[in-house]
């Protein structure tokens, strides 16, 4: 292999290709030829970095430090500065808000600092689409070792003993699924990775896909090895085109070395895997509703038991894991499950992924140990609020999540303190809301969504989702009743009793946590006709201040619909109906 | 690396061998680490020349555990080319009036054997060097 004495990474997550890394990194690729550098700098693209505000990102290693919001003409002077004359660039390093001095390398940053990466090990520290990397930081070891010295007894023990659980959203402890889906009578069996992310502002799973699909591969043939799988399926939904594409690339290469297919690794142990691709529909992230689409029929969950375990893809044992939960699974067999275990609180171990999007500094994908407070991860992490603004709540879990608010904030997060405070894990989504948030219509943009995407198989989901919305949309225009809460509350809790799945057990959450934490802005809209945030049109009314207008006409001439009245140094008046 | 032959157990562990430069640099680990000083006047010196046989030598001696560094000036602009050899944990070696030949046999004594080349030094331990 060909030595390099420098390393430029280049993310190239959706998020930092999106403004524009691939450009970044063709402008680096001819400034370094340029210079005659290209036989010294090697310059690759990673996947997410997780500071996705930040993009377009750079890594230079060895020194390992951190450039942000990149632009092509930036990088001229970068490669001279920095490759050449070995000075780092101090006016493209990351300055944290408030502060004056730049912080040079990614592990000093606060954003960096706090996170402990397990799943998102590889992280924009190799290039996803070389097997070679991957296999350079201890890849396809776990399954080595997995395949060569332990019997499929020994490796669900292990991952039992770690305390893993489901990182798709309900937290079901993953060594008990794999025992049943061992335990389980028939054949072939099946095992499947839920790559059917649906949630709004949620990109865990599309960030692993892309940085490390090796992780995923090595992952699940250790399962497929403990459940006596030999056949397995990614399923990923198609608005990921480069995690696909990495996917794609990345099994092509196992294939070819062995690492999949017909005796792995020489040990006599044969496991493929498919790609299948979803066609966008929320409710396909429901197990039972996944393995329908695999088989090719609609997206429609069914009766659980028998569970998937027993009867899952054309009626056969099948153990479906999430994204997450199957990366995490190589370093729990190559660390030990004592060394997972030892990470976490006293249900929930180990690490978890949350992306932070909404209105807060540092927006990005973080992973972090379970039994982190809310205020590390929004205040810590997170780099708190935009402008200074006070934090109002974070909805947590995706669109079926609920919202936690500020008094919470000192939560420590797993599976069971979100689900007493009314919310859940889901798959990580962390939305951030400011004091110019309207909870009612959070509470109305979720059940806008969840309306649409129920698959209309139970009365109750179908039903019940799009009186809900209509119901909120009702009060955020001003026509709201004092019954309608009691309605509200009703179908609510009937949605959440009488439905199949989880999307519909849990779609009321959105209504229901909001309800219970603000109920004051229900009311305020409701019966002061009033829009405390100051977000819902129908309740906003805009007056001159008699007081303090001068009569100048200015409003007047700018109005387009003439609804202002009034003649020169007198005040004026707008025409409200 | 387009190897068509299928991989067994103990090939994982030659991939890691021969893969260790990308790990060293990428961790920023290295047993050792030479930093060639390219300020303007080192580049005028032959700093160039300098860097390009210290790369020569890692590559034929197959070392995967040194990271090769560039720095800005030093400020003692008359002794150039120059260049640095840390060890971790020990006191940084400056080297002045570098030549080609001199770099290999500082490569060859200092970093493959530890052993520091005295006639070539200018001192033991100096400012840090970011």
């Amino acid at each position: 292999m060909k030595q390099y004495r420098a390393h430029l990474l280049v993310c190239a997550g959706t998020g930092c290709v999106s403004c524009g890394a691939f450009k970044i990194k063709e402008a680096l690729e001819k400034e370094i030829k340029k210079r005659k550098l290209e036989d010294e700098v090697l310059v690759i693209a990673t996947g997410c970095n997780g500071f996705c505000e930040r993009g377009p990102i750079l890594m230079v290693h060895p020194d390992g430090v951190f450039y942000q919001t990149l632009k092509v003409e930036d990088i001229p002077f970068l490669v001279e500065e920095h490759l050449i004359k070995g000075r780092p660039v101090k006016k493209l390093m990351y300055i944290p808000p408030a502060e004056k001095q730049p912080i040079p390398k990614m592990k000093d940053i606060e954003f960096f600092k706090h996170q402990r990466l397990i799943a998102l090990r590889n992280r924009g520290r190799i290039d996803p689409e070389k097997v070679e990397e991957y296999i350079a930081f201890d890849g396809y070891e776990a399954m080595a070792k997995a395949l060569s010295e332990m019997t499929p007894e020994k490796i669900i023990a292990e991952i039992t003993a770690s305390g893993l659980r489901g990182r798709g959203g309900a937290g079901f402890p993953t060594g008990k699924k794999w025992a049943a889906g061992r335990a389980a009578k028939g054949s072939p069996k099946y095992l499947i990775c839920n790559g059917d992310e649906g949630d709004p502002g949620a990109f865990m799973d599309r960030s692993v896909l892309e940085a490390d699909p090796h992780a995923i591969l090595e992952g699940m043939v250790i399962g497929a090895k403990a459940v006596g799988a030999e056949k397995g399926f990614i399923y990923i939904r198609h608005e990921y085109p480069l995690a696909l594409k990495r996917v794609e690339i990345a099994i092509q290469q196992a294939r070819e070395l062995g690492l999949l297919g017909q005796d792995i690794l020489g040990t006599g142990f044969n496991f493929d895997l498919e790609i299948v691709q979803g066609a966008g529909a929320f409710v396909s992230g429901e197990e039972s509703a996944l393995m329908a689409s695999v088989e090719g029929r609609i997206a429609m969950p069914r009766q659980r038991p028998p569970y998937p375990a027993q009867k899952g893809l054309w009626n056969k044992p099948t153990v479906i894991n999430n994204v997450e939960t199957w990366a995490t699974v190589p370093n729990i067999i190559l660390r030990g499950a004592k060394w997972f275990s030892g990470l976490g609180t006293k249900t929930s171990k180990g690490t978890k992924i949350f992306s932070l999007v909404g209105k807060i500094n540092n927006t990005g994908l973080v992973e972090v140990p379970m039994g982190i407070t809310l205020r590390d991860i929004v205040y810590g992490i997170g780099g708190g609020i935009p402008a200074g603004r006070d934090f109002k709540a974070v909805q947590i879990g995706g669109p079926s999540g609920g919202c936690i608010p500020a008094k919470l904030l000192d939560l420590t997060i797993d599976y069971e303190s979100l689900t007493e405070a009314g919310a859940m894990m889901g798959s990580g989504g962390l939305i951030v809301m400011d004091d110019k948030t309207c909870m009612v219509d959070i509470a109305k943009y979720f059940m806008n969504f969840l309306r649409d995407e129920s698959c209309g198989k139970c009365v109750s989901c179908r039903e019940g989702t799009q009186r809900m919305w209509e119901i909120v949309k009702k009060i955020t225009e001003g026509k709201g009743a004092e019954k309608d809460l009691e309605v509200l509350e009703e179908v609510a809790r009937t949605c959440k009793d009488a439905s199949l799945c989880g999307l519909g057990q849990t779609a009321a959450n959105p209504v229901l946590s909001t309800l219970q934490y603000f109920r004051h802005e229900y009311e305020a809209h409701i019966l002061d006709k009033r829009c405390p945030a100051g977000v819902c049109q129908a309740l906003i009314r805009y007056v001159v201040v008699a007081e303090k207008c001068t009569g100048c006409l200015a409003c007047k001439n700018a109005c387009p619909t003439q609804a202002i009245k009034g003649t020169l140094k007198e005040v004026h008046l707008i025409e409200q109906t | 690396m387009a190897e068509k032959k299928k991989l067994r157990i103990q090939d994982l562990a030659k991939i890691r061998e021969r893969t260790k430069a990308l790990t060293t640099i990428r961790e920023s680990e290295g047993r050792a680490k030479v930093t060639v000083h390219m300020g303007t006047c080192g580049i005028a010196a032959g700093a160039r020349e300098i860097m390009d046989a210290l790369l020569d030598e890692m590559q034929k001696n197959k070392v995967m555990d040194v990271i090769v560094s560039t720095s800005g000036c030093a400020g003692l602009c008359n002794r150039e080319p120059m260049a640095t050899v840390e060890f971790k944990g020990q006191p940084p070696v400056k080297y002045v009036d570098l030549t080609p030949d001199k770099m290999r046999k500082i490569f060859a004594e200092h970093v493959l054997c530890g052993r520091l080349v005295p006639a070539f030094a200018l001192a033991v331990g100096s400012e840090t060097v970011y």
